[in-house]
């Protein structure tokens, strides 16, 4: 199999700044490819469930953004907080939240992170500092905020990742958020996973600006476009940022050229976009493949890499089995959790 | 004939102030639009300008006069050719006479209340407040300030924010003193943003700390009701428990003076309709102070209504340390055998005076102020209307899926045999808030319909 190389140059929009990021070590493309495989095969697999109609109502999958969360994770610290939207099962699993809990969530158990009362949007696990999960379009920005205005009341400097997508990026509350983020000098980087679509509307028929590195400009918020299918590129732009943000220069945004692959959720007609279009991104700039094959090109061995492979499946594998045999939740935790 | 100069009102609920300062002297001239004086308030300092020319006759209050009522003649200015031996013609200062009459009601036919009484003296005794407790009279917007003081002392996880609370001092004053107590860092001006800073609120909250939130009014949290609702109240329940939010959205509610119809709403049913939500809406000084504090303490989000009309009212609150009044607990502000009214914040005027009336007419009625809308005390109405067989709610809110409407069901699923007459409902009218002074009246409630509605169950 052709390795290919060129994945970088090829993107249509990604436009870094000069030359290739720094290498990773061994262990650390390792690692990479071990939390970006993790990622997949669970999303391949909650998508298999719901077409069995195990997981109900939305199911939006991460396939093919998941050098955004794992490279963002990598470059961050014990206490930095991480909040995002709908698609939100990557970032879950990239924070270090356990696969059973995630997936049976999906499917409305008592094993879920809520006790299956939130489902595939909201999910919250205060232990790894994952904020959620929110279902509606541009309200976590806000509440990003809010979070790196308590970490700058206490003075922690622990910064909050506040993720977003290209859609969202058009809400009103994103710029009220800018503002004070800016006028407060609080740490936060805003993400914007720029995957090309907003549900079935593509950037360019939403956005005026769409150069997202630059929504922060009126606010003097420095940006970047970053090249959000290569690992490397994301964490060394994550340390970036999350520097700024220590040094209490205030926020962050960076712009993570990335793509789905999937529809926007399982019932996606994808007529808005070419079969063609998304087989290409997949062959040339998969985040996964870009890994494996600088490890295959480093020596490491086949099987090591199926190694990786195995453990993986065998996490996914129970997490499904798990997620289908744990029971509903008790009738009377319809009552509970309205109040404390 | 000599012009007689009025104190001016900086507002339409302000009904004194204090004649801070002369400008001009007796004898200058004094041109249209000249400073003449400055009068304030505890709310804000403003200029007085002369609207007619000639020459100033006569200081009719001197400068350092405290509560001189809005529409006293302060100053007669002569008219070209006048003398000071004219100022004899000019109606004599009957101060006493114009402050009996506040300036909007004075024009009004109707006789609608403008200004609301202090509380009553109670039938019974608080039930927090021990027995001969030392008690201070303070104005409702003092009793918040020193909840939100007292509470900001007590934890540093407390803060304030919201728009023009700190350099100004609070929109409406009450957050007087606050920045210069605990400064910059707790007491935040906001830029003008509701659904942002509603936002960055809940996600502090989430982490743990306790925002104050204030809205300049409840009008404006439209802007911020998705964060309120989807993010506030909700994170509970979908985190299975996880992840809380403790903070208190605070700020004016209901109708204001003449500002029609955009700044002019109740929002008491609108938020009492969301579980995970709790919300409170005082009307008498002490409650405002024992149940803000109460509300900064609760691990939930609270929504805490108060009322611009109402901030100026001064009432008896109790000298202690550690004053708290339970949410979700209405009280019975006046006891009666013939007909329960349950009110809440500023329906309770309407309510209490409308009980004064009827006891003229021999109807004794057991005024509920019911405090906190959600969660409802439904066995303090329950029992009443057992009591009485007959009850009237009395809301500033539209009657449609109001709060009255909640009342009423409650009381048909609970005390349906004790009931001799369904339950009549007093309520703002099924109109938008009009403009003009008249028609703004006719839009509320008044202690007339009260009546009407007690006469009516009671059938009199």
């Amino acid at each position: 199999m052709a390795a290919p190389k060129k994945a970088a140059a090829s993107t249509p929009q990604a436009k870094t700044d000069g030359g290739s990021p720094p290498e990773f070590t061994r262990e650390q493309e390792l690692k990479a490819l071990r939390d970006m495989l993790l990622i997949r095969r669970f999303e391949e697999k909650a998508g298999q469930l719901y077409g069995m109609g195990a997981i109900g109502g939305f199911c939006h999958l991460y396939i093919g953004q998941e050098a955004v969360v794992v490279g963002m994770q990598m470059a961050l610290k014990e206490g930095d907080q991480v909040i995002t939207g709908y698609r939100d099962h990557g970032h879950m699993l990239a924070t270090g939240m356990d696969a059973n809990g995630v997936m049976a969530e999906l499917t409305g158990r008592r094993g879920g992170y809520s006790k299956g009362k939130g489902g595939s949007m909201h999910m919250f696990s205060k232990e790894k500092h994952f904020y959620g999960g929110h279902g509606i379009v541009g309200a976590q920005v806000s509440l990003g905020t809010g979070l790196a205005f308590a970490n700058h009341y206490r003075g922690n400097g622990n910064v909050s990742v506040t993720y977003f997508g290209d859609g969202a990026a058009n809400q009103g509350q994103v710029y009220e958020s800018f503002n004070m983020a800016e006028l407060w000098k609080l740490p936060v980087i805003y993400v914007i996973e720029n995957n090309r679509y907003a549900m079935g509307t593509s950037v360019s028929r939403a956005s005026a600006q769409q150069d997202f590195s630059k929504r922060g400009v009126s606010f003097n918020i420095p940006g970047k476009q970053v090249d959000g299918m290569d690992v490397r590129a994301v964490k060394a732009a994550g340390e970036e940022a999350a520097a700024w943000c220590r040094a209490g220069k205030g926020p962050y945004i960076l712009e993570m050229q990335t793509y789905r692959y999937r529809g926007h959720s399982m019932s996606d007609p994808a007529k808005y976009r070419t079969r063609e279009e998304v087989e290409k991104v997949r062959h040339d700039q998969d985040p996964i493949e870009q890994v494996r094959n600088r490890l295959l090109a480093a020596k490491v061995s086949e099987q090591d890499l199926k190694a990786i492979d195995a453990e993986v499946r065998d996490i996914v594998n129970a997490s499904a089995d798990f997620a289908q045999h744990d029971p509903e939740p008790d009738v009377a935790e319809l009552w509970t959790d309205v109040y404390r | 004939m000599p012009i007689q100069v009025l104190m001016p009102a900086l507002s339409p609920t302000m009904e004194k102030g204090n004649l801070a300062k002369w400008l001009k002297k007796e004898g200058e001239t004094i041109k249209s639009g000249d400073v003449i004086a400055e009068i304030e308030t505890d709310k804000a300092t403003m200029e007085v300008e002369a609207t007619d020319e000639g020459t100033l006759g006569k200081i009719l209050i001197p400068e350092g006069t405290a509560d001189v009522a809005v529409n006293t003649p302060i100053a007669t200015i002569l008219a070209d050719g006048e003398s000071a031996a004219d100022l004899a013609k000019a109606p004599a200062p009957a101060a006493k006479a114009v402050e009996s009459a506040p300036p909007a009601a004075a024009k009004a036919e109707a006789p609608a209340p403008k200004a609301a009484p202090a509380p009553q003296a109670v039938a019974e005794p608080d039930p927090e407040v021990p027995a001969g407790t030392e008690m201070v009279t303070q104005t409702i917007r003092e009793a918040l300030r020193d909840a939100m003081a007292e509470e900001m002392r007590r934890d540093a996880d407390v803060f304030v924010m919201g728009e023009e609370v700190a350099e100004y001092q609070g929109a409406y004053k009450v957050t007087q003193g606050l920045l210069q107590e605990f400064g910059a860092k707790r007491v935040i001006d906001t830029p003008i943003t509701e659904h942002g800073f509603a936002g960055v609120g809940v996600g502090a909250a989430m982490t743990g700390l306790r925002p104050i939130v204030e809205f300049m009014t409840f009008n404006f949290a439209m802007q911020a009701i998705d964060q309120i609702i989807n993010s506030a109240a909700k994170t509970l329940y979908m985190s299975g428990g996880q992840m809380g939010c403790s903070i208190v959205f605070r700020g004016p509610n209901g109708a204001a003076a003449r500002v029609a119809a955009q700044h002019s709403q109740d929002y008491s049913a609108w938020y009492s309709h969301i579980p995970g939500l709790k919300v409170v809406a005082p009307y008498s000084a002490a409650d405002a102070k024992g149940l803000l504090k109460a509300a900064i303490r609760d691990p939930n989000p609270v929504i805490f209504l108060e009322n611009e009309v109402l901030y100026g009212h001064t009432g008896e609150v109790p000298k202690l340390d550690d004053f708290i009044i339970p949410i979700g607990k209405a009280r019975i502000v006046r006891a009666g055998s013939h007909v329960t009214i349950i009110s809440w914040s500023n329906g309770m005027t309407y309510a209490l005076k409308a009980a004064d009336e009827l006891a003229k007419d021999g109807i004794e009625a057991e005024v509920i102020d019911l405090r906190t809308l959600r969660p409802m005390d439904t066995e303090t109405i329950v029992n009443s209307v057992k009591k009485t067989g007959r009850a009237v709610t009395v809301e500033e809110g539209w009657a449609q899926s109001g709060v009255g409407a909640e009342i009423a069901a409650r009381i048909m699923e609970n005390a349906f045999d004790y009931l001799d007459a369904p339950v009549a409902r007093v309520s703002g009218k099924d109109v938008p808030m009009p403009y003009a002074s008249n028609l703004e009246k006719l839009a509320l409630p008044s202690a007339a319909e009260v009546v009407e509605a007690a006469k009516a169950v009671c059938y009199r």
